[in-house]
């Protein structure tokens, strides 16, 4: 070979002869598919979920609504972008920025718009039944039906956009071929839903957090319901706790039940079996630092209790845990979709200088 | 009763013959015809353009930022081939890509056509789209043309010819499936009884074409065959990845594959793995900005140079654009008869040569009366239809032609039979006739299939002859029938 800086486009090359090879731009597309469509159902349920908690508080003030949203709109969007939009944070405005803002990444339009171009990559690669789902999905988003929908009832349209997402996901799980694909949708889907189970529980911690004469009020017990019905969890942890709405309780069971699916043990779990299947590594191995550190955290799960927890800071924690999925993301991303882009020019060159040798 | 009021006028009618009568292989349409109503039509329309949408479907129009998806029109009503129709056209097609074929090998080498003087050596060697750096070269299994998608029409006395070869990467063909899906959907009674033969194995035999030509080094080897699209931003993108689904094969852009040590290789998540056959949907020009355009962001670079060693075989080959020239058309029929030893089939519509002076004179004493094409445009671009041009039209191609006249040819217009086709739907709808021709799907590979059927494409504007889905243009399934009626 020539002495031209080659880029090295990747560690090995293979021989494999089988038509399951994934193409590593194949693979970043249905990640991002599966994570844009997780995170607009979960946008869609904190909003409906806030929407309906703001019918029992009516006379709030501006302050107070700002209060209200603020943490809200933290979670699940950018700030510096709203404000540039909007004067004023309330129920319409946080809505509508979260909703329907092409402008704003993490609205629902903007995640479903981008699922369905990721999903469009890859055509091929998902059923006809997968992408057919998402189309509708889009085609809905871009009628003028939506905007109707949407101002007959916040609620119905939420309800449209969350019941897209459960039918593409069982669609998913029933009608796409168990193979590496099949891992990095998983991997997308449950890192993003772990992501925003710590930041519906981060909301509440944020600035929700009563004055001390409404701990243990009908405001309070009201706000951490809307928590757990924001993780879709309501009648899940009653039917765990027959007991009233603890605080400590919710937490303890966001963070750490083991049988309910959007807790985030439960969640990470389910990236650990991914993790090792796409890498074919025994259960005790991680193979790098993000791993690692992710595999570190899974065992703290295993046995930290939740006083300890709330004792060194719940915020902090939760902090923790989305470093350490962000640093896994990373990781994901450079172990099996990162090819350093090809310099065409010293491509061309190398080339053309072989071919030259050879005339 | 929605037919009774319709009129043939002048023209050559698919489904009407002269005096009127229904023909034949079109009894069963009539019938159904007879007691459909403008309520079911609509709703059967309203179904397929639904379908089609939800499936995806669709062709991007850029008019804004955002692109709007759009459905090529479809129309309900079939075209119907009778099966002894079919058996000529068929061989046709087959005895034509197989001279075409002997052609390619001929000019990339030993060149005896040029050489006995039955083509003119300077059209092959100035054309645009020789390759002469691949003179010598040896193709797999010498096929250069694996995917050809030929383009038929019908003069007055509905007489089958050839318009247009297509020799590179014609598309079309996961149009002629959908639809054929579409109608079994929406008439499926019909559909039954009128025996049809099946299209569905086209994507099959493809796979086996594409498996075929493997490179030789590779031996018994099961082939890495892929499908190489410019992009999602490629009005054909929705074919590719419908064929590529069809067959079971990675559909690969340029920045997914690179080169080393003259192999071609995909960057998967296990590292980058072999590719061996590509069955790629860009032109020759885009392939490798090593080689041709430079500026090429589509392709890969070194892709040729693995080409020329023999590790990657590409469906078609490069160069066949030399036989899709429209100077080249002109000499075809000669070509079939130098190589086979036959008279051609299917005829080529007349055609002059602007090089030659005497037909020179005619086409520039003629203009407003002929067709004019340019030798190497297609998707109906940089042509002039003399009778419906405007003088100043007419100018600007007299000086075109005066310039270059290598690049052009023209032709007497032919005025396409007309089909039954939905008109006016606004207005509550009438069956009224419009221009069609046919673009059937031959395989060259171990053994030639013709796919019975093919794209048949309308010309949706009254009085409009161009039948391209760019220019108002729609569609219909087309059926073979397994007999005569």
């Amino acid at each position: 070979m020539s002495d031209l800086p080659i880029p090295t486009a990747q560690k090995s090359i293979s021989e494999r002869r089988d038509s399951q090879v994934m193409l590593s731009r194949v693979a970043n597309s249905l990640y991002w598919m599966s994570r844009y469509i997780e995170r607009s159902e979960n946008v869609a349920r904190l909003l409906d979920v806030n929407l309906q908690l703001m019918l029992d508080f009516a006379d709030l003030n501006d302050q107070q609504l700002k209060e209200h949203w603020l943490p809200i709109l933290c979670s699940a969007g950018d700030e510096e972008t709203f404000f540039k939009l909007y004067d004023r944070a309330d129920s319409e405005s946080v809505t509508e920025f979260l909703t329907f803002r092409e402008e704003n990444p993490n609205s629902i339009i903007s995640c479903l718009f981008s699922a369905r171009e990721n999903a469009r990559q890859v055509r091929d690669q998902i059923s006809l039944e997968m992408f057919e789902t998402l189309n509708e999905c889009y085609l809905f988003l871009k009628s003028k039906n939506a905007r109707e929908v949407w101002q007959s009832g916040a609620h119905e349209f939420f309800e449209q956009i969350k019941k897209y997402s459960h039918l593409f996901q069982g669609l998913t799980g029933s009608t796409f071929t168990r193979n590496e694909g099949y891992e990095f949708i998983n991997l997308g889907k449950f890192l993003e839903r772990a992501d925003k189970t710590t930041r519906i529980l981060d909301i509440k911690y944020h600035i929700l957090l009563p004055s001390v004469a409404d701990v243990g009020g009908a405001v309070d017990a009201a706000q951490w319901q809307a928590i757990l019905r924001s993780a879709s969890a309501l009648e899940a942890y009653r039917r765990f706790h027959v007991e009233d709405i603890l605080p400590k309780k919710v937490a303890e069971f966001l963070i750490f039940s083991t049988t309910f699916p959007r807790s985030i043990r439960a969640c990470m779990q389910h990236l650990d079996d991914d993790l090792h299947r796409l890498s074919g590594k025994d259960r005790r191995e991680y193979r790098s630092a993000e791993e690692r550190a992710f595999g570190k955290l899974l065992s703290d799960l295993n046995f930290l209790t939740i006083d300890e927890i709330l004792n060194s800071g719940l915020h902090e924690f939760l902090q923790g845990v989305q470093t350490t999925l962000d640093r896994l993301d990373d990781h994901i991303y450079q172990e099996y979709m990162y090819h350093p882009p090809v310099d065409i020019q010293a491509e061309i060159l190398l080339h053309q200088q072989q071919m030259q040798q050879q005339q | 009763m929605l037919i009774e009021n319709y009129k043939t006028e002048d023209f050559f009618d698919e489904m009407f013959g002269e005096d009127g009568g229904v023909r034949p292989h079109y009894s069963k349409i009539a019938e159904r015809l007879q007691v459909l109503d403008r309520a079911e039509h609509k709703r059967k329309q309203t179904a397929v353009d639904l379908a089609f949408m939800r499936s995806g479907v669709t062709f991007t129009v850029y008019n804004d930022n955002q692109g709007t998806e759009r459905i090529f029109p479809f129309d309900l009503v079939p075209r119907v081939i009778p099966d002894s129709e079919w058996q000529r056209i068929e061989k046709g097609l087959i005895q034509r890509i197989t001279a075409l074929n002997l052609f390619l090998h001929d000019i990339y080498h030993e060149q005896k056509i040029l050489k006995d003087r039955v083509i003119p050596p300077h059209y092959i060697l100035g054309a645009k789209h020789f390759r002469r750096e691949f003179m010598g070269f040896n193709v797999p299994k010498d096929i250069y043309v694996h995917i050809c998608g030929t383009d038929l029409i019908r003069d007055r006395q509905g007489n089958y010819l050839v318009l247009e070869d297509n020799l590179r990467c014609p598309s079309g063909a996961s149009y002629m499936l959908e639809n054929r899906a579409a109608l079994k959907r929406a008439f499926p009674d019909l559909y039954r009884s009128a025996r049809v033969h099946p299209v569905d194995n086209y994507a099959a035999e493809l796979r086996k074409v594409l498996q075929y030509v493997s490179p030789p080094s590779l031996g018994t080897a099961q082939p890495n065959v892929v499908l190489m699209t410019p992009g999602v931003f490629n009005s054909a993108y929705f074919e590719h990845a419908f064929l590529a689904r069809q067959m079971g094969i990675p559909i690969v852009e340029g920045r997914d594959l690179v080169v080393r040590d003259a192999r071609v290789y995909m960057r998967t998540t296990s590292g980058l793995v072999p590719v061996d056959v590509i069955y790629r949907r860009i032109d020759d020009d885009f392939l490798d900005p090593t080689v041709f355009r430079p500026d090429s962001l589509l392709g890969v670079p070194g892709l040729v140079h693995a080409y020329r060693s023999g590790n990657v075989s590409l469906a078609n080959s490069i160069g066949t654009g030399v036989a899709d020239d429209k100077v080249v058309y002109y000499f075809v029929p000669k070509i079939i008869r130098y190589y086979l030893g036959e008279d051609p089939i299917l005829p080529n519509v007349d055609t002059y040569l602007a090089s030659e002076p005497k037909d020179r004179v005619h086409i520039l004493d003629n203009l407003d009366k002929l067709v004019v094409k340019s030798a190497n445009e297609a998707g109906g671009y940089g042509m002039l239809m003399g009778p419906w041009a405007s003088k100043d039209e007419i100018e600007a191609f007299r000086e075109q032609i005066i310039a270059n006249p290598r690049n052009f040819i023209a032709q007497n217009p032919i005025s396409l039979s007309r089909h039954p086709t939905w008109c006016n739907a606004e207005e509550g709808g009438a069956f009224e006739g419009r221009h069609v021709d046919l673009r059937p799907y031959i395989l060259f590979g171990e053994k030639t299939t013709v796919t019975p059927g093919g794209l048949t494409r309308v010309a949706l504007r009254k009085g409009s002859l161009v039948v391209n889905s760019s220019q108002g243009g729609g569609s219909k399934d087309t059926w073979v029938l397994y007999g005569d009626s």
